[in-house]
């Protein structure tokens, strides 16, 4: 039984596979229309800013003719005068339908979706999860790839501290015969517990060679220097896990790179031409992906 | 059981037997004995067990076990049970069961969870494993595995 009324979006471990399907087909058919949200209003409590995911929300119920309320940045927030999460959720959710959350602390959104009745979206929860960006991106798999389940899929970079790349690994034990290839320096591998979940789930290697022969997807995530303790070492990393038209030449003309934005320089601004290069969709495509979830957890359908 | 354990009957109290074998000063600690408390307390460690191998017993005197508490030894004993003695004869019989929600009794090691955090929300886990046991953060979904759950408590 698929509800979406009045659920909340906290943790991508929440949906099943026939879930993320439907979300999938709902942003395909998703277009601009001004009644079909009329009148509602979003409360986007950014407690960090994120001024992307953020812009990304509005333009969603824009679209679909709401509005927000809101704040970004704790200064500006109920956090600079001491009052509690819970008694912010319980305040804002007066004013609004549907609350989009992020904040530094992990499990954050978890306890505003407990306080509230209305439903609450997590749009980042420290490094926990950030399951709107996971949709996003299994949105443009399938959008390029005409399916998900089959795949030969690698992530390449940091997979130790990124976000992205757990949860979408997590979304992709949902999906049968999935192969991932984890290409990291040994020192940003993926995190045990991670690798625990997807054993005997789907079938993954580890190399820290940057190979990306027979890959239909390339997720590249940033490697950021704060990881390393001495700065040769982070050059070297950062000089081996780049993707540039030399490294792109090993790519199946059919396979789609993917990152999260922004980058920094491990993806060559020459790659930006490769008709591989998908990553301006992603970002593109995480509108029609929150207009459906939108429409989804208030309209039901 | 043995004839050692037997001298050492109770009037009133609690008996917990079938520990796993080594746990027992965990489950003290659980139950808050160290130096200062007032009772009397037996324990035995490694006693020959038909049931499990191996066990460790624990017997206080006029003390009486809150289902809270029996909770904290269910994870760091998970066969053990729990008697209560009333005038030398069993007035009731627990045993421990690690129910599948955990609320406010192992604290999350994650500093940067919102159970940590002024906020003072009351942890949550749940089991996601019972054998060696292993629990996930209702907030933050990390994991706590085997061992350090006892540091925890
Ligand atoms: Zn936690």
């Amino acid at each position: 039984m698929l509800r979406w009324q009045g659920r909340d979006v906290i943790s991508i471990r929440d949906f099943t596979r026939e879930e993320i399907e439907s979300v999938i087909a709902k942003a395909k058919k998703m277009c601009a229309d001004h009644e079909l949200l009329r009148g509602t209003v979003l409360a986007s409590l950014f407690f960090e800013p994120s001024t992307r995911t953020q812009f990304s929300f509005n333009t969603a119920i824009q679209r679909l003719g709401g509005s927000v309320i809101g704040f970004a940045g704790s200064e500006s927030s109920s956090i600079a005068k001491g009052e509690t999460l819970r008694d912010t959720i319980k305040v804002v959710e007066k004013y609004a339908d549907l609350i989009v959350i992020r904040h530094p602390l992990e499990g954050s959104a978890r306890l505003a979706a407990d306080v509230a009745s209305i439903p609450v979206i997590n749009a980042g929860d420290g490094a926990n999860q950030h399951p709107t960006q996971t949709f996003t991106d299994l949105y443009t798999i399938e959008k390029f790839q005409k399916k998900i389940e089959g795949l030969s899929i690698g992530m390449l970079g940091d997979l130790k501290f990124g976000r992205t790349v757990h949860s979408l690994a997590m979304a992709l034990t949902r999906f049968e015969h999935i192969k991932l290839r984890l290409i990291s320096p040994p020192n940003l591998r993926m995190p045990v517990p991670i690798l625990h979940e997807l054993e005997n789930v789907l079938t993954y290697s580890e190399t820290e060679q940057l190979d990306l022969r027979g890959l239909d997807i390339v997720y590249v995530t940033r490697i950021q220097r704060e990881r390393f303790a001495d700065i040769e070492e982070y050059e070297k990393v950062r000089g081996t896990y780049v993707l540039d038209r030399k490294s792109c030449e090993q790519l199946k003309p059919t396979a789609t790179i993917l990152h999260p934005l922004p980058r920094v320089n491990e993806i060559a601004p020459e790659v930006d031409q490769l008709p591989q290069a998908k990553y301006f969709d992603q970002v593109q495509n995480g509108v029609p992906v929150r207009m459906a979830l939108l429409t989804l957890l208030l309209r039901g359908e | 059981m043995n004839e050692e354990l037997k001298v050492t009957k109770i009037r009133n109290g609690t008996v917990i037997d079938h520990i796993r074998a080594g746990m027992a000063p965990m489950v003290l600690r659980i139950l808050g004995v160290e130096r200062g408390f007032p009772e009397v307390v037996v324990m035995a460690m490694n006693v020959r067990s038909q049931k499990i191998g191996f066990k460790d017993v624990v017997k206080l005197e006029n003390q009486f076990i809150p289902d809270e508490l029996v909770k904290k030894i269910a994870i760091v004993a998970p066969q053990a049970t729990v008697d209560t003695i009333k005038d030398f004869k069993v007035a009731q019989k627990r045993a421990v069961e690690l129910p599948s929600e955990l609320f406010d009794i192992v604290r999350c090691p994650n500093r940067n969870c919102i159970t940590n955090s002024a906020e003072r929300v009351p942890s949550h886990f749940t089991v996601e494993r019972r054998e060696s046991v292993c629990l996930r953060c209702h907030y933050c979904e990390g994991l706590v595995e085997g061992e350090s759950v006892e540091n925890l408590l």
